[in-house]
């Protein structure tokens, strides 16, 4: 449980990742929830059958096969633990919570900070569900590295 | 000092009003309170201690702590934060000369203890009787609360008797969910709650919460308090009472005053009581600075009343609400320094610990506040780190920061229980003094029942579960429901205890084992 002394999960800590012929056949979700609590909308949220939880305390595991990345977990997670992933031409795509203003929108800059909230990189924004359609959960997805896929988990607004 | 844009909560001001302080007029909003009309204004020392005129502010804005009493209209004594403005009133601050915030015999602080060690009063100028008296009087100005009213009251003063089959305390999810259930089994309810809206804690929690989603989890707290209201609101036979509160129970009879102006005699055939839980706070040097504030308090300036606390907090506990908290400051576009914590390791959830670690702030666990800095509110603060519970030599540093959030627990508000004479029992595991009690919720007082914080702090699925199952019992025992009522409240039951399954819930599941009896 170290990761419990720190707030985040290092390497050897982390669910194991989709293959990169997965990631680029199509989007999938990847859930860092290593604690068992007392949550399940994942759960009730995949209608794939993609998440494996057999009582509300057991950590969620997730079938990438299953998995079709379709968002409806990632949207209702309170832990905003849930990531969704793609590598496509090439380019990684990570879709992540926002919950900030000025929200982002499609063409803004953000910096990359990585689980501790170090700046590890600068990416792109090619997508926002605006907040209203999601109960003022904003969804962006940010072009990055396909090598920062698993590194970065929270944007950063650039100033212009 | 007012928020603007926030990701989740839109601010709606009332009319704008003039209230005014010490004599100086100050702009305020219509369904604000007092308390936070003057924070927003730059007001922070709020009264002055008893003894030594210190300086105190507010702490816990939901009305427990007194640190924030004032002379209303001439009426000594107020809690500040538990009164909403209207225009023209007159607010006093009832220590200081000439008012709290520039206490001219502040300046003593360092020589009184000298001049008047404690219970120098006994022993020193007690002859002749003439300066006795003289001395006394002398004393007397520079101490106490307040002076007493100079008018008779003149408002109004009514009276209402109320007949019903459950009186249900508290209007937080424990107490909603108490209400619905026992009103949908078909009993005439009547619910009241000392705040003008309901929702208890909810209405303060913009984050979404955890549990199943048959329990709302994935839901914002905010949201949860609606939707609950909105179903009692469907109930034809619920009647709701607000800003209504109850300061006894008689026999069986609840006694309550509504909006100052009248007294209620409810006869209910069962009570239920779901009063909540109050924060802690915890010792450390300067603790009662202002800019020292309760995390409900915290919440309850920023989430309800949209006001900025302060530019840079420290956030001491690392709990689930330090943490949510933490989030929220953040989200309000406040910076926190720091998240300290006492334990070896982090005590809420990790998911929610990742949340804020990512955006950058630091927790430094085995760490405590050792210190408040500043002279009239907090500049800094000073933490070190900790070894076996000892503060280890050469590790503390300062912090900036222009304030300090507590967050190191709650206890249940269980005074109410105390006098309807139930039996009680101190349970570290449930927060504090709790209630013997069925699994149902009732206690040793033939038809009283608890739900909620006041029955162990908890979470709110585990309140409105507990409501749930207080409520339809009340109903069942009534008479009313059948088969139907009975089946219900055996499923919520299996439910709760499926909740408490995990390591979570062990602790709560070893504090319930010394208090629930067959
Ligand atoms: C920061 C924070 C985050 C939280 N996050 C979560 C979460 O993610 N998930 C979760 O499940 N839970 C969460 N909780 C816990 C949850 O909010 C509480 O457990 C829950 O609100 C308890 O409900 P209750 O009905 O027992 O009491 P409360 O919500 O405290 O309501 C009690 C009500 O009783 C009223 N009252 C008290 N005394 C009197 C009186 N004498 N007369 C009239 N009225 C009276 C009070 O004004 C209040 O409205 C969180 C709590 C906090 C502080
Ligand atoms: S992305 Fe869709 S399919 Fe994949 S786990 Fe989430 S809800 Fe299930
Ligand atoms: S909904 Fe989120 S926080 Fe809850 S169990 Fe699933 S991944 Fe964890
Ligand atoms: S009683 Fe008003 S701040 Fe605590």
């Amino acid at each position: 449980m170290n990761y419990l002394v720190r707030g985040y999960l290092e390497n050897d800590e982390l669910p194991p990742f989709p293959s990169r012929e997965r990631l680029e056949k199509k989007p999938v979700a990847y859930i860092e929830c290593p604690q068992p609590i007392p949550c399940s909308p994942c759960l009730e949220a995949c209608k794939y059958d993609a998440v494996k939880m057999d009582n509300i305390n057991d950590p969620p595991e997730l079938d990438y096969e299953k998995c079709n990345g379709c968002m409806s977990c990632i949207r209702v997670c309170p832990g905003l633990a849930i990531v969704i992933m793609r590598i496509k031409d090439g380019k990684g795509y990570l879709t992540l919570p926002y919950e900030f203003t000025p929200w982002l929108k499609k063409g803004d800059k953000v910096k990359l900070l990585n689980r501790k909230g170090e700046e590890v990189g600068e990416g792109k924004v090619v997508w926002a569900l605006p907040p209203e359609k999601n109960d003022r959960t904003s969804l962006v997805r940010v072009e990055m590295d396909p090598d920062l896929l698993f590194e970065v988990r929270a944007v950063r607004k650039v100033e212009e | 000092m007012r928020l603007g844009e926030h990701p989740i909560l839109e601010f709606k001001k009332g009319k704008e009003v003039t209230i005014y302080f010490n004599g100086k007029p100050i702009k305020a909003y219509e369904g604000e309170t007092v308390a936070s009309a003057l924070y927003a204004a730059g007001v922070r020392i709020f009264s002055r201690s008893f003894r030594f005129h210190r300086p105190r502010g507010f702490f816990c804005a939901i009305g427990k702590c007194s640190a924030c009493m004032m002379e209303v209209d001439g009426i000594p004594n107020v809690r500040t934060c538990k009164v909403y403005v209207r225009d023209g009133m007159q607010i006093r601050t009832q220590t200081g000369t000439p008012d709290a915030e520039k206490d001219r015999f502040a300046a003593l602080d360092d020589i009184i203890d000298r001049l008047f060690p404690h219970g120098a009063h006994y022993k020193r100028f007690t002859t002749p009787r003439i300066l006795r008296e003289f001395m006394m009087k002398q004393m007397r100005k520079f101490t106490g609360f307040g002076n007493p009213p100079k008018a008779v009251y003149e408002g109004k003063a009514e009276f209402e008797e109320i007949e019903a089959d459950v009186a249900v305390i508290g209007g937080g999810p424990g107490g909603m969910s108490a209400a619905i259930y026992a009103a949908r089994a078909g009993a005439k309810v009547v619910l009241m709650d000392e705040n003008p809206f309901l929702g208890g804690q909810l209405v303060k929690q913009t984050h979404r919460f955890f549990g199943s989603g048959r329990h709302r989890a994935g839901t914002r707290g905010i949201k949860i308090a609606t939707i609950l209201e909105d179903e009692l609101k469907e109930l034809e036979n619920v009647d709701v009472r607000k800003e209504t509160k109850v300061f006894g129970i008689y026999d069986g009879v609840v006694a309550a005053v509504q909006k100052d102006e009248k007294l209620l005699k409810v006869k209910p055939k069962k009570i239920v009581v779901a009063t909540g839980a109050y924060e802690r706070t915890l010792i450390f040097e300067n603790n009662d600075l202002p800019g020292v504030y309760g995390a409900g308090g915290v919440q309850t300036l920023m989430n309800v009343y949209g006001i900025k606390p302060g530019d840079v907090g420290l956030i001491v506990g690392s709990g689930n609400v330090g943490l949510i908290l933490t989030y929220q400051l953040m989200q309000a576009g406040i910076k926190v320094a720091a998240i300290v914590e006492a334990m070896p390791r982090i005590g809420g959830y990790f998911v929610h610990a990742a949340k804020v670690r990512r955006l950058g702030v630091p927790i430094y666990v085995n760490h405590t506040v050792t210190k408040a800095i500043g002279k009239e509110c907090v500049e800094a603060a000073e933490i070190a780190r900790l070894e076996n519970w000892q503060i280890v030599e050469g590790s503390q540093r300062v912090i900036d920061c222009d304030f300090i959030c507590v967050a190191v627990g709650l206890s249940p508000t269980h005074e109410l229980l105390y006098q309807a004479g139930c039996e009680m029992k101190f349970v570290p595991e449930l927060g504090g003094l709790v209630p013997i009690r069925n699994k149902y919720g009732e206690t040793t007082v033939n038809g009283l029942y608890v739900a909620g914080d006041v029955a162990g702090i908890e979470e709110a699925t585990a309140a409105i579960m507990e409501g749930r199952i207080a409520g339809v019992d009340a109903a069942i025992k009534l008479g009313y429901g059948g088969d139907e009522a009975i089946k219900i409240r055996e499923e919520v039951v299996k439910d709760l205890e499926e909740f408490r399954s995990g390591p979570f819930g062990e602790r709560i599941v070893a504090g319930l084992k010394k208090v629930v009896v067959a």
